[in-house]
This record gives C-alpha cells, structure tokens and sequence, in this order.
C-alpha cells in the first residue's frame, strides 16, 4: 500500500483520463467497501485512487416519469433505501441493493461499485437483471449503453475498456399490475454473502402473467438472465405448475460450484425453492400495482 | 436470592473499567507503542506438510530498513517436558516448534520466519525475500483418516502414551486414556433400552474480536519488558523465560485491555518472537495478527468424534454408560481429552462406567483452550445420546436427566465425590421456567441438554492497600475478561464494610504482584476473590492492631463492624468507633502504612451445572434455522455481579450456538483453511438469536467465603446438543454431525424424502 495517489475530479472525462493514465494501476472508489477491503487484504495494490463521487451525474436519481429511473451508479444503498418513490415503483430492485451488508455498509456501498466489483453471489446482480436496467458507459470514446447481463465477464471481470467508468443505471418503465422481488439465501440472517439470489420482474393483466424476467445469482460465473424462467411465466395465470416450470428452468440454468458456501446440489436446489418464493412475493406486489 | 444477605454483593454496580471501555479510551494490545518502535511480521507456511529444508534470510536482512530477521535457529531447542497452561498441558519440546518450526512445517500458516522493520510495510516486504526450500509430504487433516495405520505420520517420535504394550512404531495417536467406574458390562445386563451412536464436530475458533498483539522492549541489560493482549500475564512471563533462556525475575509483563480471550490467549505466539526480535535488534518491537493469521494460526478448539452408549431401565435409570471420544489435537499432542471425557458423564449418577479417549494430532492449527475444553463436544455425544433415549422411553427429557442427576455424594467416573451440587436444582429451574412450562409455537420444536464443568483454583495472590484518606486499592494478577475486577471489587466492599466506590481494583503487571495463574478454568472470582477477601481480611487484622493500639487495648478486645474499628463488648471500655479513614489518617503514628497480603492455592472450587432449552423451527425447504426463545439456567454458587453472571451465560450459550448451527474449518485439497475470515467462518451475528434468558441459580459453594462456583465455561456445553436436539426433533431425522448449516440439514431432509419424479 506504499504511495497511492488520491484524485477526485469532478467531471466524468478527467475521470476517465486519470484511469487511462495510470496505466492499469488506477481503480475507481465509489463507496469503497469492496475496494478498501481489498487493499487492506493485499489483493488489489493501486497506484492511483480515482474517487467518483464528486461527478454530479453519478451521486443523482433522476425520475424518467411511468415508473422509470435512472440512478447515479456511485449513490449509497441507505440514500436508496430512503427515496420513497423509487422503493415504490422497484421494490424488489431496493431491497437487493439494501441487503447488502449493514446499516455502516450502507452508509457507503453504491449499486455501480457492487456491480463493478463483479461477484456472481452480488446482490444487487439478479434483481437489476430482472429488472432489465440499461447501464450507460462513460469512457475515452464517449458514452455507449449495454444491458446489465452484458456487463459481466467473469468472477470479478466485467467488459468494461480501460478508462471506462459506469455512470448510471436506468430501470424501464413499466405498464400497470407490474412489480418485482428479490431474496437471497444466507446461512445467517445478515453479513453474508449470497449462497443463491433470485430476482423477479413480472407484470399481469387480466389475471395473466404478461412479461417477466428472473434474475439468478451465485450460481455461475456470471449473474444470470434465465429466459426460460420468465417464457415459462408468461401467458400463464402463476400456477403453481407454471412457477414450478419456472423453478426447474432456474434449476437448468444453474452451473454453480461446490465450495464453502454451498454444495452443487444445495445451490440447485434453493435456486429452484428461492425462484417459487420471489415470485409469490412480486405477484402479491404487482396485485396492489 | 442473594440479596438482603448482603450489602454489595448480588448487586449490579458499574464496572470500574466501563467507562474506559465505552469511551475508547481503554488500551488494548494493538494500542501501545514505544518510541522507535519496530514493526515485526511472521512469514507462514504455505503447506500443511512440508520439511523445511533450508530458508535463506540474505536478502531479507539486505533490505533498508529491516532491523533483525530470526528463525528457530535463534531459540534454544526445548527438552521433552510437559507445563500447564490453563486447562490444557504443553510440551516445551512441541511449543519452541509452534511458535518457529523447526525440521518440519505441520499446518499451513505454521511460521518459519519472523522480521523486523521500521515500518510495516518493509517488514512485508522483507517476508516475501525470505527463501524457504520445501519438501511438501502427503498431509492429513481429519482425524479418523489421521488414526489410520497408513496416515501421514507427523512425528517420527510419536509413539502413542497409555496403551500396553507400548507401541514400537511411531503414529499420530498420541495418547489413549481410560477411565472407569462399576462392572460395565454387569451394566449391559440389567440394561432394558440400549441406544447407541457415533457423532462428529468440527474445529471451532474462539473468535475473540482482538487478534493477538504483542510490544517487546529488551534493554542491553538483559531487562525484557512485554505488554500483551493475554489471559496469563504470569505464563507469557515463563513462557518467554524458558523459550528464551532469560531468568524469570528479567522479564516483566504487563497485561493490556483484552478483547476476549475464552482460553485462546492462554498460550504465546508472538512475545518470544518480538522479545527475540527486539533483543537482536536492540529497538522495541511491535506484532500484531491478521484476521487470516489469528485463523490460520491460532486457537481453535478441537473437532472430533464421540461414540456413546447408554443402557437404561425402562424407568429411565441409566445403569451402564459407555464413551469413546477421539480429538484433534492439532500439530502438536495435546487436545483437550483429559476434561472431555471426565466431563461426558459428570452429570449424572451411573453405577457402571467405561470412557476411552484418544489425542491425535494431524495437518491442523494445534489446538488451544476454550471455554470447558472438551466438555462440549463429549456432551454433544451424550446429551444427544439422552434425547434418544428420552424419545425411546416416552419421557420429557428434563424428568430422564433429574431420574439420573449427579447430587452430593454421587462418585464420579474420574475419580472425586461431588459435595454439595445444585444440578437437581439447575434442571428444576428449567422444569418450573415459564419458557418450559408453555409449548412451542406451531411449528416449532423444543430442545434441551445438560453440561457440566468443573470450576478451577489453583495459584492466586492479591493485596490490599488503605490510601491516606481511607479509600482502597485491591491489587490482583489476572486480566479482566468477564467483569471480575467489580466481582473483585464487590468482595472487597463486602468484607471491609465500606461503600464499592471506595474500593478501586487494579490488575498489576508480573513484577508488582505475586504469582497469578491464567484468567481460565473459572477460577478468578472464586480463587483470586478469595485471595481477595484474605488480603482484606489481612488487612482488618492490621486495623485492628492499630485501633488497640490508639485505644490502649488487646488487639483481641478490638471487632470489625461496618466499615469501622469498635470495642469488642462493653468491658474493653467506652470508645468511640474509628472508622477506616480516621485509622488510615492516624497510620504514620500507629505503625506505618496499612496493607494486606494474601497468597494461597485454592481448593475446593465448585462444580458448576447448565441446563439449556430451545425452540427452533426448521425450514424445510432451505434447512435455515430459526431460534425462536432461549433460556439457560445455570448454578453459578452466588452471583457476585449478576449482570455480568448473566452476561456469562448468554455469551456461551451465543457461542454454543454458533458452534451447533454454522462454524467449522474448511479445509481444501491442498490441506489450505478455506475460510480464515468473519464471512466465511461464520459465527452467529445478533440477528440470529433472541435474548437469551439466563436463570441464576444459586447453590452457594461451601469452599468459598461468599459461595462463589465460577460462571465462565458452563454455558457453552449445553447448546450443541440442546439445538441439535430441537433440530432432530423439529425434522424427525436424528443428526448427529455438526455444524447443522442449511446445506447438511436440507441434504438430510432431502434424503429422507421420496424423490419427486419430475426431478
Ligand atoms: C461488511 C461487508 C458486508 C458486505 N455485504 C455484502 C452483501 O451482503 N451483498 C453484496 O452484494 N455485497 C456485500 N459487500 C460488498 C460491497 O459492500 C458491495 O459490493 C458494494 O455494493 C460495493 O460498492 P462500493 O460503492 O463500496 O464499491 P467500491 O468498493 O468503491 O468499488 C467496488 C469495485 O468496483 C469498481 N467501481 C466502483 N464504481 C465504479 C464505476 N462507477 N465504474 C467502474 N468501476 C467502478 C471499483 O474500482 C472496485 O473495483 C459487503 C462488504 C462488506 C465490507
């Protein structure tokens, strides 16, 4: 940790210039909950410290009106926890970024940085898939927007080019009778990490399932878009045989491993039970939407 | 209860280090400092097997700013010789090793090398220098696979004690024990019921929030001054005086605040290594672990496997019980057996007895105290054991345990008679409780065990001082890890008759106060409150000489009474009583300074009893537990401080928690801890858990002035089994290995569910 050089400037292209000359030994702070740690425990060492909380863009929520958001990619959980509207239109999208870590932890980790940070088990991953958020990109060539299952490459890579920093993240609009929810499993009740998350995202009209979207973590390499959970949803009532369908297509989709926080066959088998409860919990939302 | 008996005692006063500690303005290890200090680092292995066969240091010691570089070379080998530490027994030959391996590395994070630098971060850099040459060995971690005959050995010399013949080829069982009571297979005959079962747990951490921390500063006299975060400041003292060939009286100790300890801050790791740093070097030298390293390389407590038998009477009289426990030892011989198995039936009244134990060492962390060493893991086996049993006999498992319970008289399997026990009482508290005597919630399912420990004594001294103006110093030898300076403090006022706010406790460092074993075994507030209370004692003796000698009188004629001198009767003459402030301003004309000593080696602690019950439902389908209601009760002698007897109670029983439900070591492949952190080892977080109701029983202990039995380790016995109890209950499915996670627990449930076919 000798000699880290600390700059926060204010506009997203000295952002982007500062990583782009540090040469691979700059690193984004947003909240720095994972970032700090990391240096603490030697595995990430760099050179230069670019702190992006001083660029407006990225501390803003901004309301798009019809139940779409786009929010600033370095705001904290606790300040999304505390905008009412927003908790409202996504509720299943604020209680994932609101899971993560403790009241302390809160007070800093930002949706952007969980994302960056590029766990599979993040749980902030699944709900925003689900949600279908469209991130927009800042970097030495100008903006570009990809959706949020496009960002991840790997366990801790995501396919951002160097001098590239995530500025917002924007949540669609969505039509009447729709909602979402997330849950995760943890072998305790807080300070955990993901075992399994599951994030759904559906909308129903005249008592049938009319769009949806399942968001899964923790159980590849990447957080997960499963698209034949949501085909199984949709045009169906959500009866238990469609959700169970739903269910073993979260199942298929897992390639999870076998290590300390879970067994292949546990992880499997709580993607399929966590996938039943999240829904249940999104259909009674989208009732009173 | 004790109250109205007594004017201090049994009340919750403030602690006198409570302000200090809410404020941040106590000093724990990590907080002192000395001008020109060093920064010291250890450099670990990376395998769990390996020889060691030469480490270069050359361009380590090259680097500016590294000031001295050590490895076992400079530390005097050890003879073969066995020391107390605590509960447990340590080699001399195997504790040099630990701290600085010698011809092998036998963990992974076992050190090899140690630094100095003036700064922290050259003494990382200076470890990453050192050049160890390896010769990596096939390794064992488990101890069933460590027993087998064609097990990687760990020690050539190892042949295993207490087995006849003895053995002529080295193994790593280091030693078998035996003990037993009546005719037990007399016992199988008259016995009607017979269960029997073989359970496992898993090495635990003590998870003390403050990792080890240690300042050395050798003068060029041969002084040695060390301040650490310890539970013995008197044991670092020996134990750095023999690792390092310095005499005993070179070296003081002064204890820091402790952040926890629960026996893992009985032994050294890092004060040989700073004091030989800093006497090389000639500068103060400051170590403190990593999180990783405290896992890696500290602690933990034992796994191991426990096979039970029982054999009851269809009324439920348990007639033969038998136990076979194997323990991890860790690197080095030396687990916890002795007290595992002398604890496995101790709560109970069994005519016919057999215990067999054995200490094994394998690719681990050697193993260190905590809290009731042992005791946990035997009572795991046998009070899951007892459930079964109560379960076969259609008996509420309260009634099975009073149908058996240990009572004065009752011979134990290891040897003594129990005096008087308030067990009988313990488990009648949980009978007549208001959480017994209400059902479960639907859909939850209760649990209940027992736990024994036997509460320590042994070396204590204490002296009491009488300031000027009649206020009071009580000084006493044993760090402070549960309250016990009020406990202390509380007994002092008792006895002196004078307000707790004039009576100010201290914990002296190893040259300012006799010989004090280690804060463990329970054994502060009974032993070195009764060297407490005969320091005081010694020093009413003084008052009294004093106020005879004011009064023109035998000292004889001359009683303590309220805080104050008085004539003993009327015909010693008329006068007025001298208080303590009046005697100790009138000191310089009656003889000098007024103090007390006192020195003893306590005997007759008091066996403590626990009784633990819980409701707790299971999920079904994510195997997650949920604790609904806790209640413990426990027979702690008297309660000196009952919030901190309390606090004692609910702080095992946290423990115990986390012990049944989530905490273990993983280890991988390569025999490397997969989880030397808070989030992957995890110990339960206060979401998990309801408050915990503690019900102080109080059956005072004969050998004590005040009753006193000790509180510390009984709670963490009972709450293994007493959840695992529930969880069976709760699933209908009998488990028997820990921890009892989600993902073991929904394997279980899964297992015994018929397949669904569309999976
Ligand atoms: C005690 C504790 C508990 C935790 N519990 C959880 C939990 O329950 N669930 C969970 O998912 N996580 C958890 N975490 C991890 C962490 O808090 C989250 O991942 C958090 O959201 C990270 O956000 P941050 O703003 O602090 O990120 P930072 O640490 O600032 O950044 C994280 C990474 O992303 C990069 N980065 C940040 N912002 C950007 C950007 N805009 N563009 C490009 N790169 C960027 C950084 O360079 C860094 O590599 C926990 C951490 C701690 C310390």
């Amino acid at each position: 940790m000798n000699d880290v050089r600390y700059s926060a400037p204010s506009t997203l292209d000295e952002a982007s210039k500062a990583m782009l000359a540090a040469n691979g030994t700059g690193w984004i702070l947003a909240g720095g909950t994972d970032l700090l740690v990391q240096m603490r425990s030697g595995m990430r060492k760099p050179g230069v410290i670019v702190d992006i909380k001083k660029i407006d863009e990225m501390m803003t929520v901004q309301d798009l009106g019809g139940g779409s958001y786009r929010i600033g990619a370095a705001v904290s959980g606790a300040v999304l926890g505390e905008h009412k509207a927003l908790k409202k239109a996504w509720p299943g999208v604020i209680e994932a970024i609101n899971l993560i870590g403790s009241k302390q932890v809160q007070g800093r980790a930002s949706a952007g940085g969980n994302l960056c940070n590029a766990s599979p088990a993040a749980d902030s991953g699944p709900a925003l898939v689900a949600a279908g958020a469209i991130l927009a990109i800042h970097g030495p060539n100008g903006r570009r927007e990809i959706p949020v299952e496009k960002l991840h490459s790997g366990p801790g890579r995501t396919t951002l080019a160097p001098g590239e920093i995530l500025v917002s993240f924007t949540l669609p609009a969505r039509p009447k009778g729709s909602s979402d929810a997330y849950l995760r499993l943890i072998p305790r009740t807080e300070m955990d990490i993901a075992v399994v998350g599951v994030g759904v995202n559906l909308t129903i009209s005249g008592g049938k399932c009319t769009a949806a979207r399942v968001g899964l973590g923790a159980v590849a390499p990447t957080v997960l878009l499963v698209e034949d959970a949501g085909k199984a949803l949709v045009g169906s009532s959500l009866d238990d045989a469609a959700i169970e369908k739903a269910a073993a297509a979260c199942r298929a989709a897992c390639k999870p491993i076998n290590d300390k926080r879970g067994t292949i066959e546990y992880r499997t088998k709580i993607a399929g039970v966590l996938l039943k409860r999240s829904t249940a919990i999104a259909i009674e939302r989208a009732k009173g939407n | 209860m004790s109250n109205g008996k007594y004017k201090w005692i049994g009340t919750r006063v403030d602690r006198p280090d409570g302000a200090d500690k809410v404020t941040g303005r106590a000093r724990f290890g990590a907080d002192f400092n000395l001008p020109g200090q060093l920064m010291g680092r250890v450099l670990r292995s990376p395998h769990a097997h390996a020889i060691i066969k030469s480490i270069d240091t050359s361009a380590a010691e090259k680097l500016p700013g590294v000031k001295a570089v050590m490895t076992a070379k400079d530390l005097p080998d050890q003879p073969n010789l066995i020391v107390p530490t605590g509960e447990m027994q340590v080699n001399m030959r195997d504790i040099t090793r630990n701290i600085l391996a010698r011809e092998k590395a036998l963990f992974e994070g076992h050190p090899v090398a140690a630094v100095a630098a003036v700064t922290d971060a050259i003494a990382k850099q200076a470890i990453d220098l050192i050049k160890v040459d390896y010769e990596v060995l096939p390794h064992v971690i488990d101890v069933t696979e460590a027993m087998k005959p064609d097990a990687p050995v760990l020690h050539d010399h190892l042949m295993t004690e207490g087995v006849k013949p003895p053995p002529t080829k080295a193994s790593n069982i280091a030693k078998r024990m035996d003990n037993a009571k009546g005719d037990i297979e007399a016992g199988w005959k008259q016995a009607e019921v017979t269960i029997e079962r073989e359970y496992t747990t898993q090495a635990v951490h003590q998870g003390y929030i403050e990792p080890h921390a240690a300042l050395a500063s050798a003068a060029e006299d041969g002084q040695l001054q060390i301040w650490s975060t310890t539970q013995g400041h008197f044991q670092v003292r020996g134990f750095c005086s023999r690792l390092l060939g310095v005499e005993v009286s070179q070296i003081r100790v002064t204890p820091t605040e402790i952040g926890g300890g629960f026996g893992g801050k009985t032994v050294v790791y890092l004060e040989p290594i700073a004091a030989r740093l800093s006497q090389k070097s000639g500068k103060p030298v400051k170590m403190v672990m990593t999180r990783e390293e405290v896992f890696r390389a500290s602690g933990p407590a034992p796994g191991g496997t426990v096979k039970v038998k029982l054999g009851a009477k269809k009324d439920g009289t348990i007639v033969a019980a038998e136990c076979e426990i194997a323990l991890q030892a860790g690197a080095f011989p030396g687990s916890p057996l002795g007290p595992a198995c002398w604890t496995s039936f101790a709560c109970y009244d069994i005519p016919n007895i057999k215990v067999v134990g054995f200490d094994v060492v394998s690719n681990r962390a050697k193993v260190a105290a905590y809290r009731a060493p042992g005791a946990p893991i035997s009572a795991w086996g046998v009070e899951s054991t007892l459930d079964i049993l109560a379960q076969e006999l259609g008996m509420d498992p309260i009634e099975l345990r009073l149908k058996n319970a240990a009572k004065k008289g009752t011979k134990t399997s290891y040897g003594p008679t129990f005096d008087t026990i308030g067990f009988v009482e313990t488990l009648e508290a949980i009978k007549n409780s208001a959480h017994y005597k209400t059902k479960p919630k639907p859909g939850y399912a209760r649990g209940v065990a027992a736990g024994f420990w036997f509460n320590v004594g042994a070396d204590s001294s204490a002296a009491a001082h009488v300031a000027e103006d009649g206020t009071v110093t009580v000084i006493s030898g044993n760090p402070d890890i549960g309250g016990s300076r009020a406990s202390l403090a509380l007994m002092a006022a008792e006895e002196l008759g004078v307000d707790y706010s004039k009576v100010r406790p201290i914990i002296a460092d190893t040259s300012s106060i006799g010989f004090n074993f280690v804060t463990g075994g329970s054994r502060v507030t009974f032993a070195t409150g009764l060297a407490v209370v005969n320091s005081v004692r010694d020093m009413i003796r003084e008052l009294k000489v004093r106020a005879a000698k004011t009064w023109g009188v035998d000292p004889e004629a001359v009683i303590w009474e309220d805080g104050m001198a008085k004539p003993a009767g009327s015909n010693v003459g008329e006068f007025e009583p001298l208080s303590l402030a009046q005697l100790a301003a009138s000191a310089g004309k009656t003889g000098g300074p007024i103090n007390g000593h006192a020195q003893l080696n306590a005997q007759g602690a008091g066996p403590g009893f626990g009784v633990h019950v819980v409701d707790l439902k299971v999920d079904h389908d994510t195997g997650c537990v949920h604790i609904d209601r806790y209640t413990a009760a426990q027979d702690v002698g008297t309660a000196i401080h009952p919030s901190y007897v309390e606090g004692q109670i609910q702080g095992g029983a946290v423990q115990g928690i986390g012990w049944a439900l989530n905490e273990e070591y993983i280890y991988n492949a390569k025999g490397r801890l997969d989880n030397a952190g808070f989030l992957d080892y995890r110990m339960p977080v206060a979401s998990d858990l309801p408050m915990i109701d503690a019900l102080v029983v109080e059956v005072p202990n004969p050998h004590h002035p005040y009753g006193v039995r000790g509180v510390g380790e009984v709670p963490i016995v009972p709450p293994l089994a007493a959840v695992g109890n529930a969880v069976s209950r709760s699933m209908n499915i009998r488990m028997t290995d820990l921890p009892l996670s989600p993902p073991r627990l929904s394997a279980a449930i899964d297992a015994a569910t018929p397949k669904i076919a569309a999976e």
